[in-house]
């Protein structure tokens, strides 16, 4: 017997409450909207926005004379030429309200001599990128807009619920179908519109700086959805996230922060410096280029000339501890928890799957090519182009965000609801294995399918090993995962959560590989060992989308804005 | 290859309350989550347990009691004698190691529809 769902209204679902989903809630509800702000986590604790260690660039110009056009251009120069620039216009020009509205809300933006402290990041042409005191960034972030989500009349928050299918009926997004892990049974939900809010993709890589929420959820429901998805190939490798040794307590990216402040040097395992053999240089400074440094890593190791385990050494012995406990206080005893002394020897550091410059594809508004349905944050593709600047997601995450909240309050129409429509979505969530014989499990599959994106869809690609991963991706899709139907529900049946992981991620896998395939050129993050050359021709972006169960490709030409950079130190 | 014993106290849900033991392969440094992960991934996927961020001590949702102690699972480290896993004894119990932690303000039941 099959209970009846739950079933909840509101004038605007929040699907996933990181910093995007967070703001994006505030947002629509200081536009009138009564807002239901979903997390497959906890409100405001799940996500990547809470991890986020150090830097927010934002041309606030305190440390240093800016203007956003500055940023632009870096931003612009960074995503070697596929940048939406409308939307990283956003993001740079509404960057600088948001930073202050926080400032107002009082995150505790690092400060010297009465101003934010800004520092220098890769690729930035001056000090630019905003932080809070010692790696909290993310924290004091998603604190803050916990507080104010609290403190906002009209939002309604639900944890541990994740959506696992949007309803589109009669052309417009009607609502959702959810799964409520404690309570193991279905809800549905009506709204008048839907953000997308949902985050990234990097878990489904087997080296991650991920949570278990990052797993491509936003990009599958979009596309289930029938919403466009845009440059999907381009996954961001961060060059040096924490190899060895382990590691407890700390997220993998936290090396970043200490080259911002320390510089530090990256070498090979014979203990030399290399970054100036593929064309940058960084040592002492930490300016070389993400792309160029997480291909030099991979380069140096597939030469014999790694680390013990398997990467590069990151050292900053060359500074004493008074100079390493001024910049990174109370950090530093928990480092000496984990055994590690920095002013002893390197540590061990490696590429990790970090960010998401490809997805859902919007309008400067925010929408969707779904009318009612809205995305935010990561979620959100084309802002960042082929390879995203450095310090651009939490400022991505709170403008588009905003935005995102504010278009879909005014354009939420009266919800319309008929039970009908849910059918299929909730059939899903209640149907169980049809035996307990000897379907493959989760923890194989999923572990599978990272390695396969770590080997053939990750770094360094080929035309050949696309074409096994995404073989091997839709051979997953059709016979393994209806075999892999949870064994048992019930109060946190988790399996059932695991099974629409795995059907996201896999839908999700498909997209990447095959806009991987299709770019038949390296640019960016997407490098093509059989194709090393960027060729001008493919100077525009790929639109994926799903029709009759196929996933069928779209070149588009890249959305391009009229700026000039506004002369610097004159006074405004 | 070196293990460690890890007993876990199950039940809740529709599970008799029972311990349960499992020899995990151990490698140095690696935390209690590590040896939960392991488990649901090769012996018994059913195992229920809180985590969001894995290794990052950021989301906190994965607390529990080790070897009577409250603490998180992510930054718990495991040494060969092994370790006593339980839920949190002040809680509602859900399943298994999960209790129900959610804020008030933040579960479907408090919305009354």
């Amino acid at each position: 017997m099959t209970e009846e769902p739950i079933h909840l209204e509101t004038d605007v679902l929040v699907v996933g409450a990181g910093g995007a989903g967070m703001y994006a809630a505030i947002a629509a509800a200081r536009n009138g909207a009564n807002v239901l702000l979903l997390d497959k986590s906890l409100i405001g604790r799940g996500g990547a926005t809470i991890m986020a260690q150090m830097t927010v660039a934002v041309a606030v110009g305190e440390q240093t004379p800016d203007h956003w056009t500055h940023h632009l251009a870096d931003t612009l120069n960074a995503g070697r030429g596929l940048c939406d620039e409308e939307l990283a216009a956003i993001l740079c020009r509404e960057g600088p309200e948001r930073i202050r509205e926080m400032d107002e809300w009082r995150v505790g933006w690092t400060r010297e001599d009465g101003h934010m402290k800004q520092v220098m990041a890769p690729g930035h042409e001056i000090p630019r990128c905003v932080f809070v005191d010692f790696l909290n960034t993310g924290p004091a972030v998603a604190k803050t807009l916990r507080t104010r989500v609290a403190r906002t009349d009209g939002i309604t928050k639900i944890s541990n619920l994740s959506v696992t299918d949007l309803v589109v009926e009669d052309g417009r997004v009607r609502g959702a179908v959810a799964f409520d892990l404690n309570g193991g049974r279905a809800v549905t939900i009506a709204a008048g519109a839907v953000v997308l809010a949902a985050g990234g993709l990097t878990r489904l890589y087997q080296r991650n700086s991920a949570s278990v929420n990052m797993g491509g959820e936003s990009y599958a429901l979009a596309l289930r959805a029938g919403a466009d998805l845009i440059d999907m190939e381009f996954v961001q490798f961060f060059p040096i996230g924490h190899l060895a040794p382990r590691l407890v307590g700390m997220d993998p990216i936290m090396w970043d922060p200490f080259r911002y402040k320390l510089g530090g040097r990256l070498l090979n395992g014979n203990q030399e410096e290399f970054i100036e053999k593929y064309g940058a240089s960084d040592s002492g400074t930490y300016t070389a280029p993400r792309d160029v440094t997480s291909y030099a890593i991979f380069k140096e190791v597939e030469a014999g000339r790694a680390s013990p385990n398997g990467g590069a050494y990151l050292s900053f012995t060359h500074l004493d501890e008074a100079t390493l406990r001024e910049a990174f206080g109370p950090v530093i005893n928990r480092l000496a928890c984990n055994g590690i002394d920095l002013t002893k020897r390197p540590i061990e550091v490696a590429p990790i799957a970090h960010y998401h410059m490809g997805g859902i594809r919007v309008t400067p508004e925010m929408a969707t090519t779904v009318p009612g349905l809205y995305a935010s944050g990561e979620a959100v593709g084309g802002a960042n182009g082929a390879n995203r600047l450095s310090g651009n997601a939490i400022t991505e995450a709170l403008v588009f965000g905003e935005r995102a909240g504010h278009f879909a309050a005014q354009a939420a129409t009266n919800k319309v609801w008929n039970s009908s429509w849910a059918d299929d979505a909730v059939g899903d969530i209640e149907t169980m294995a049809p035996d307990s014989g000897n379907a493959p499990t989760f923890g194989e599959l999923f572990g599978e399918l990272q390695n396969l994106m770590w080997q053939k869809v990750g770094l360094l690609r080929t035309g050949e090993k696309l074409e096994q991963a995404l073989s091997r991706i839709r051979e997953m899709q059709a016979q393994d995962l209806p075999r892999m139907r949870p064994q048992n529900k019930g109060p946190f049946a988790l399996g059932v959560q695991e099974w629409f992981d795995l059907r996201a991620a896999l839908a999700t896998a498909e997209t990447i590989a095959l806009t991987a395939l299709n770019r038949t050129e390296s640019r960016g993050a997407h490098q093509r060992e059989d194709l090393p050359d960027t060729e001008e021709s493919q100077t525009h972006n790929q639109c994926v989308r799903l029709s009759g169960g196929t996933l069928t490709l779209e070149s588009v030409p890249v959305r391009r804005t009229e700026f000039e950079k506004v002369a610097l130190g004159a006074t405004e | 290859m070196k293990t460690a014993p890890i007993s876990i106290q199950r039940g809740g849900g529709d599970t008799p309350d029972r311990t349960e033991s499992f020899e995990v392969p151990y490698s140095e440094g690696m935390s209690v989550l590590d040896a939960l992960i392991w488990i649901r991934n090769n012996a018994d996927p059913s195992l229920a347990f809180r985590y969001s961020c894995i290794n990052a001590n950021a989301c906190k949702e994965c607390v529990l009691k080790v070897d009577g102690k409250t603490d998180y699972a992510c930054t718990a480290r495991l040494d060969e004698q092994g370790v006593t896993i339980g839920p949190l004894t002040n809680k509602t119990l859900i399943r298994d190691l999960v209790v129900d932690t959610l804020p008030p303000k933040e579960r479907l039941d408090s919305l009354g529809r």
